[in-house]
C-alpha cells in the first residue's frame, strides 16, 4: 500500500517549518552571531556629502587611538588594485573613494580595531577635506546640457547616461495607434524604495596565511556569484575561497550585490592576518546599499471603442545612482520591464528606456522583484485603469475583454515572451466574487451621496519568474541555472544541498517535501543545507522568485536520478528484471505480484551493502537544472478603501488576493509569502519611499524617516487560490515570493484613485501620503512625486 | 564572566569600567563594563546570548526587545549599567529545558516567522502583553506589537501566533 504523502510531509502538506526550531529559541546563526578567535572589528567612514572632490584624508588621529589595528583609505586599496571593483552589470564601483565621492554615504575610509566601539571612535577622528561639486539628484538634471559629469573616472563616458535600450515593434505599434478610437496616456514615478531587510549587511573575512584559504561569512543571497566575483576582484584562486552565507535576516534583493564593505573586510583580514568582522548599521544599509525602483514611466494605450486594446507604447527613465551596480540579466538593460502587459492579448507594443547616473546611492536592485517587473506591472495596471476610465468602461469588464483566454496558450506576449498556462478569467472572477464587486459599486454610489469616498482597485497580472533559461539569462556571462545534490545514507536518511540560499522562504522545510514527494522518504528524514560554497553545488542563489522554479526543479530531478538507480537495486533485490518493476510512493514492487516489494530505505541499504554486480556503490547524485522557460504565475488582487476627504487619510477596507502559482509545495509557506508581499505592496502604496533633498542628502536614512508599516497599520488579507500547474516544471510549481509585491501596489493605488476619480483626479504618485491625497482632493488635480525636488530641506 | 586570567591590553588600561550584576533569565551574572556599553551588546557579546538581535540601533525596529523587570525594553537604547540590579529576560529564557513556551509554539504553529530576525523581540513583546492581558483582541495584539517591525510576514500570522498562545495559556491556567 502506498504511503500517505501528507503524513510523510510531502507535497501539499502545510508542514511546520524545521528552521523555526532554532529561530524560536534564539538559536539562529546570523552573521553577527559568528565569533571567531582573535576577531577584529571594522567600521566604515562614509561621505557626508553627495558630490565632492577629495582634497585630502588625514588618518593620523585615528591611528593614535589605542586598539586601532589598521586604517584603510582608497589610496591604500589602490596599491592592491582594489580601490575599484567590477559590478554585476558591467560597470565599476569605488570600494573606497580615491578621487571623488559620488553619493552621500559612499565609503571613504575604514578602521579595523579591537572592538566596534573603538573602530567607531577612530572613524570620527579621521579628517577628510572635501571640495563640494554640483549635485545631481534626478535624471532631469543628469540629462541637462552642461550637467556636471558624475563618472569622470570612466573612459568614453561623455555624459551621465548609463544606457539607451529599446524593444518591441515600432512600426506595428504606430499602426495600432493610427487605428485607435481612443488613445489613453499616463505618466508616473515609481519612487525609490529600499528593501530594508531587518538585518543589515555584514561579513567576517578570515584569511589563513598557512593554508592560503579565505573564508568569508557574508550576508549574501548568492554565495557562488560572490565566490566568482572575489576570485576575479581579489585575484585569489577560486578553490581557496569559501563563502558561507549563514542564516539571513531577510534579503529581498538587498543582499545580492557585492558591497565595498565585503571587499574591504577581505583585504583587512589579509593584511592583519586575523578575522575581521564588519557589521553595517541601519543608516549605512539604507544610504549606501542597493535600493529598488526609482523609475519614471510614461506611456500610451491605443484602444478600440469596443474595449479591445490594439497597442501600447512605453518609455522609461531610470535613476541608477552613482554606479550601475545591481544584478541584471546582461541582455536586458532595464531588466524585464518588457514583461509588461503579458497577461493581456495585445498585438503590438514598443518600449524605449534610458538610464542615468545621479549622485545617489547605487542600485536599482530587484527588490522582491524579477528585475523591474514591479515597475512594469504597476505601470500596466495603472495604464489599464486609465484606459478603462477614458473609455467609460467598467474596469473589470475592460480587463475581461483583454485578458488572454485559457485556450490561447502558449501565448506570445506583446514584447515577445512566451506564456504557457493560466486561468486568468477565473482568478479575476474568484476575486470579484470574494469582494462582492457589484454590491460594492452600489455601496460606493450610496456613500458618495453622503460625502463618503469609497474606492475599489483591481490589479491583474502575470509575471516572469525563475530566470533562466540559460539561452537568454546570465549574470556577467554566468548562465542562470541552478542545482541540487542529494546523498541518501544507508539507513535511508538523506542530506540535500542546493545552489539556492534561503532567507526566510523556508527551503529547509520545502525542499525536503519535494524529496518526500519524489522518493517517499519522510521529509523529517531529509536535512537541507545551503549557503556554503565549499559544500553546496554551484548555483545562482535566491532572488527574483527563482528558487522553486529552478533550484526546486533541480531537487525533483536529482531525486528522480536517485529513484532511477534505486529501481535497478530493487530489481536486483527482487530478482526480476527492471522492466517488471513498478513504483509507488516509497516502494518498488513486482508488477505481477504487488506484495513482493522493497522500500526506498531497503534500496538505500543495499546501495552500500548489497549492490548488483558491476554497479557503482552509494546512493547520491547531483542535478543541474536549466529551465526551458520562465514560470508565469498569475494574480488578481482587489482592494477596497475609504478616503477621508478632510485629511487625505485612506483606510483599507478589504484586500482580496487570488494567486495561481501552480502546484503549492507547502500551502502554509506560500500563504506566508503572499502576506509578506502584500504588506510590502501596501507599504509602497502608502508610506515607504526614500527621497533626497537638492543637496543629495538622503531623507530616509533611518527608521524614523523611512516609514515601514507595523502590525498596527498593516491591513488584514483574504487569500484565495487557483491552481494551474506549470507545464514544464517537474512538479508543476511556479514562482510566488514576489507576486504580491509586484502586483499589489496597483490594487491599492487604483482603489484610492477610484475613490477620488469623480473629482477629476487621475493620478497621485506613490506613496499616497495623506498630504498628497488631501492636496489632490482640495485642488482637484494630479499630484506628481517627481521633481522639482524638495528645496526646503537644510 | 569567569576566566583564569583577563588580558590587559593597551585598550583596556585606562578605560573606566563599572561592575554590573544583572539577573539574566533567572541567573545572576556580573560583568565589568564600559559605562557606554549598550545592554544589547552586553547580552550578545558579553553573555553570548545572541538571540537578542539588533536591527536599527535607533529604538525603531524592536528586534532587540528584552523584558526588564517584566516590561519590554529595547536593549539597543539602554545602557548595560542601567540594567544593574534588575531582572532581564531574553528569548533564551522563554523555554525550559523540556518545554517550549506557548508563545514559541504559537509562532511555529501559525507560521509567525520567516527569516526569524524579528522573532525574539516579537515573542518577548507578546509575552509582556499576555502577562498583563491573557485574553487580548486582535487589535490589542496589533497595538502591543506596534513597536516591533517585521519585514517578512506581514504580521497577520504573528497576530494569529499570539492569539494561539493566549488560548493555550488560558486553557492550561484554567
Ligand atoms: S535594534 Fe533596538 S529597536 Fe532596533
Ligand atoms: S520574520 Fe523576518 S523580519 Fe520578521
Amino acid at each position: 500500500m502506498s504511503l500517505d504523502e501528507i503524513k510523510i510531509g510531502g507535497m501539499g502538506a502545510s508542514r511546520r517549518r524545521v528552521e523555526d526550531n532554532r529561530f524560536i529559541r534564539g538559536r539562529g546563526n546570523y552573521v553577527d552571531d559568528v565569533v571567531l578567535p582573535g576577531m577584529l572589528h571594522m567600521e566604515i567612514l562614509r561621505s557626508p556629502v553627495a558630490h565632492a572632490r577629495i582634497r585630502s584624508i588625514d588618518v593620523s588621529k585615528a591611528w593614535e587611538i589605542p586598539g586601532v589595528r589598521l586604517v584603510l583609505t582608497g589610496d591604500m586599496m589602490a596599491t592592491r588594485n582594489l580601490a575599484w571593483m567590477p559590478t554585476l552589470s558591467y560597470d565599476t564601483q569605488a570600494v573606497l573613494a580615491t578621487d571623488k565621492v559620488r553619493f552621500q554615504g559612499q565609503e571613504v575610509a575604514a578602521v579595523i580595531a579591537d572592538d566596534p566601539y573603538i573602530a567607531k571612535d577612530a572613524c570620527e577622528a579621521i579628517v577628510v577635506d572635501y571640495e563640494t561639486l554640483p549635485v545631481i539628484v534626478n535624471p532631469d538634471q543628469a540629462m541637462a546640457s552642461g550637467a556636471t559629469l558624475i563618472r569622470d573616472d570612466k573612459e568614453n563616458q561623455p555624459d551621465n547616461k548609463v544606457f539607451d535600450w529599446e524593444v518591441g515593434d515600432r512600426p506595428a505599434t504606430d499602426k495600432a495607434f493610427e487605428e485607435a478610437d481612443v488613445v489613453s496616456e499616463i505618466e508616473l514615478h515609481y519612487p525609490r524604495s529600499h528593501p530594508s531587510p531587518l538585518e543589515p549587511c555584514g561579513s567576517i573575512a578570515d584569511f589563513d596565511r598557512s593554508t592560503g584559504k579565505l573564508t568569508v561569512y557574508m550576508t549574501t543571497q548568492a554565495p557562488h556569484i560572490i565566490r566568482a566575483a572575489v576570485a576575479l576582484v581579489a585575484e585569489l584562486p577560486e578553490h581557496m575561497i569559501r563563502i558561507i552565507s549563514p542564516d539571513l535576516g531577510g534579503g529581498f534583493g538587498n543582499k545580492v550585490p557585492v558591497y565595498p564593505g565585503y571587499v574591504i573586510s577581505i583585504l583587512a583580514s589579509i593584511l592583519t592576518e586575523r578575522p575581521v568582522k564588519w557589521i553595517e548599521d541601519k543608516t549605512g544599509n539604507l544610504i549606501s546599499t542597493g535600493f529598488g525602483r526609482d523609475v519614471y514611466l510614461k506611456g500610451q494605450m491605443a484602444v478600440r471603442k469596443d474595449g479591445k486594446i490594439l497597442g501600447v507604447r512605453m518609455h522609461t527613465i531610470s535613476d541608477h545612482g552613482a554606479f550601475f551596480s545591481d544584478a541584471q540579466p546582461s541582455k536586458f538593460k532595464i531588466g524585464l520591464m518588457h514583461s509588461a502587459f503579458a497577461c493581456y492579448d495585445i498585438p503590438a507594443a514598443h518600449l524605449t528606456a534610458e538610464g542615468y547616473y545621479t549622485n545617489k546611492a547605487p542600485g536599482g536592485v530587484a527588490y522582491r522583484c524579477s528585475f523591474r517587473v514591479t515597475e512594469a506591472m504597476f505601470f500596466q495596471e495603472r495604464m489599464i485603469q486609465a484606459a478603462a476610465d477614458d473609455l467609460g468602461m467598467d474596469q473589470a469588464e475592460f480587463r475581461r475583454i483583454n485578458l488572454v483566454r485559457d485556450d490561447d496558450f502558449p501565448h506570445r506576449t506583446p514584447f515577445g515572451f512566451l506564456t504557457d498556462s493560466g486561468q486568468y478569467g477565473k482568478c479575476l472572477d474568484v476575486a470579484l466574487e470574494a469582494i462582492g464587486y457589484e454590491q460594492f459599486l452600489k455601496d460606493q454610489e450610496e456613500a458618495r451621496k453622503n460625502g463618503r469616498y469609497l474606492g475599489i482597485g483591481i490589479s491583474t497580472m502575470t509575471e516572469p519568474l525563475g530566470a533562466g533559461n540559460s539561452r537568454e539569462y546570465d549574470i556577467l556571462g554566468i548562465k542562470m541555472f541552478d542545482s541540487a545534490e542529494l546523498r541518501v545514507h544507508m539507513t535511508g536518511k538523506a542530506i540535500l544541498r542546493t545552489g539556492a540560499k534561503t532567507q526566510g522562504q523556508g527551503h529547509e522545510t520545502t525542499w525536503a517535501q519535494i524529496v518526500a514527494h519524489e522518493l517517499g522518504i519522510p521529509a523529517d528524514d531529509v536535512v537541507v543545507e545551503e549557503g556554503d560554497t565549499d559544500t553546496a553545488p554551484f548555483g545562482m542563489g535566491t532572488y527574483a522568485s527563482r528558487s522553486t522554479p529552478v533550484a526546486g526543479a533541480a531537487v525533483a530531478m536529482v531525486a528522480r536520478k536517485i529513484r532511477a538507480k534505486s529501481r535497478k537495486i530493487a530489481a536486483h533485490l527482487l530478482e526480476v528484471s527492471e522492466e517488471d518493476i513498478e513504483w509507488e510512493l516509497g516502494r518498488f514492487y513486482v508488477r505481477s505480484s504487488p506484495d513482493r516489494g522493497v522500500t526506498i530505505q531497503e534500496c538505500a541499504m543495499a546501495a552500500y551493502s548489497n549492490m548488483p554486480d558491476g554497479m557503482e556503490p552509494g546512493l547520491e547524485n547531483t542535478a543541474y537544472y536549466d529551465p526551458p522557460n520562465l514560470t508565469w504565475p498569475f494574480a488578481a488582487y482587489v482592494a477596497t478603501v475609504e478616503v477621508d476627504p478632510e485629511t487625505g487619510v485612506w483606510d483599507v477596507l478589504r484586500m482580496v488576493a487570488v494567486d495561481d502559482c501552480g502546484v503549492r509545495i507547502n500551502p502554509m509557506i506560500v500563504e506566508g509569502q503572499i502576506m509578506g508581499g502584500l504588506t510590502e505592496a501596501y507599504a509602497m502604496a502608502s508610506m515607504q519611499f526614500i527621497t533626497f533633498d537638492a543637496e543629495g542628502n538622503c531623507v530616509g536614512s533611518n527608521y524614523m524617516d523611512y516609514l515601514l508599516p507595523t502590525a498596527w497599520e498593516t491591513p488584514g488579507f483574504e487569500l484565495h487560490e487557483v491552481v494551474t500547474p506549470c507545464p514544464h516544471h517537474p512538479i508543476g510549481a511556479k514562482g510566488i515570493g514576489e507576486c504580491a509585491t509586484v502586483g499589489g501596489p496597483a490594487a491599492f493605488v487604483n482603489a484610492v484613485m477610484n475613490a477620488v476619480e469623480h473629482l477629476g483626479v487621475r493620478n497621485i504618485d506613490m506613496p499616497l501620503l495623506p498630504d498628497r491625497v488631501h492636496e489632490a482632493i482640495a485642488t482637484r488635480s494630479d499630484i506628481s512625486g517627481a521633481p522639482p525636488v524638495r528645496t526646503d530641506a537644510p | 564572566m569567569t576566566s583564569l586570567f583577563e588580558e590587559i591590553t593597551e585598550t583596556s588600561v585606562d578605560i573606566p569600567v563599572r561592575r554590573v550584576t544583572i539577573t539574566v533569565n533567572g541567573e545572576k551574572r556580573s560583568a565589568n563594563v564600559e559605562p557606554r556599553l549598550l545592554l544589547a551588546h552586553l547580552l550578545r557579546q558579553g553573555f553570548k546570548l545572541t538571540g537578542t538581535h539588533t536591527g536599527c540601533d535607533t529604538t525603531n525596529c524592536g528586534a532587540c526587545t528584552v523584558l526588564v523587570d517584566g516590561r519590554p525594553a529595547k536593549s539597543c537604547t539602554m545602557l548595560a549599567v542601567q540594567a544593574d540590579g534588575r531582572d532581564v529576560m531574553t528569548v533564551e529564557g522563554l523555554a525550559t529545558a523540556s518545554e517550549l513556551h506557548p508563545i514559541q509554539e504559537g509562532f511555529k504553529e501559525e507560521h509567525g516567522l520567516q527569516c526569524g530576525y524579528c522573532t525574539p523581540g516579537m515573542m518577548l513583546a507578546a509575552k509582556a502583553l499576555l502577562d498583563e492581558n491573557p485574553d487580548p483582541t486582535e487589535d490589542e495584539v496589533r497595538w502591543a506589537l506596534s513597536g516591533n517591525l517585521c519585514r517578512c510576514t506581514g504580521y497577520q500570522n504573528i497576530v494569529k501566533s499570539v492569539l494561539w498562545a493566549a488560548e493555550k495559556m488560558r486553557n492550561s491556567a484554567g
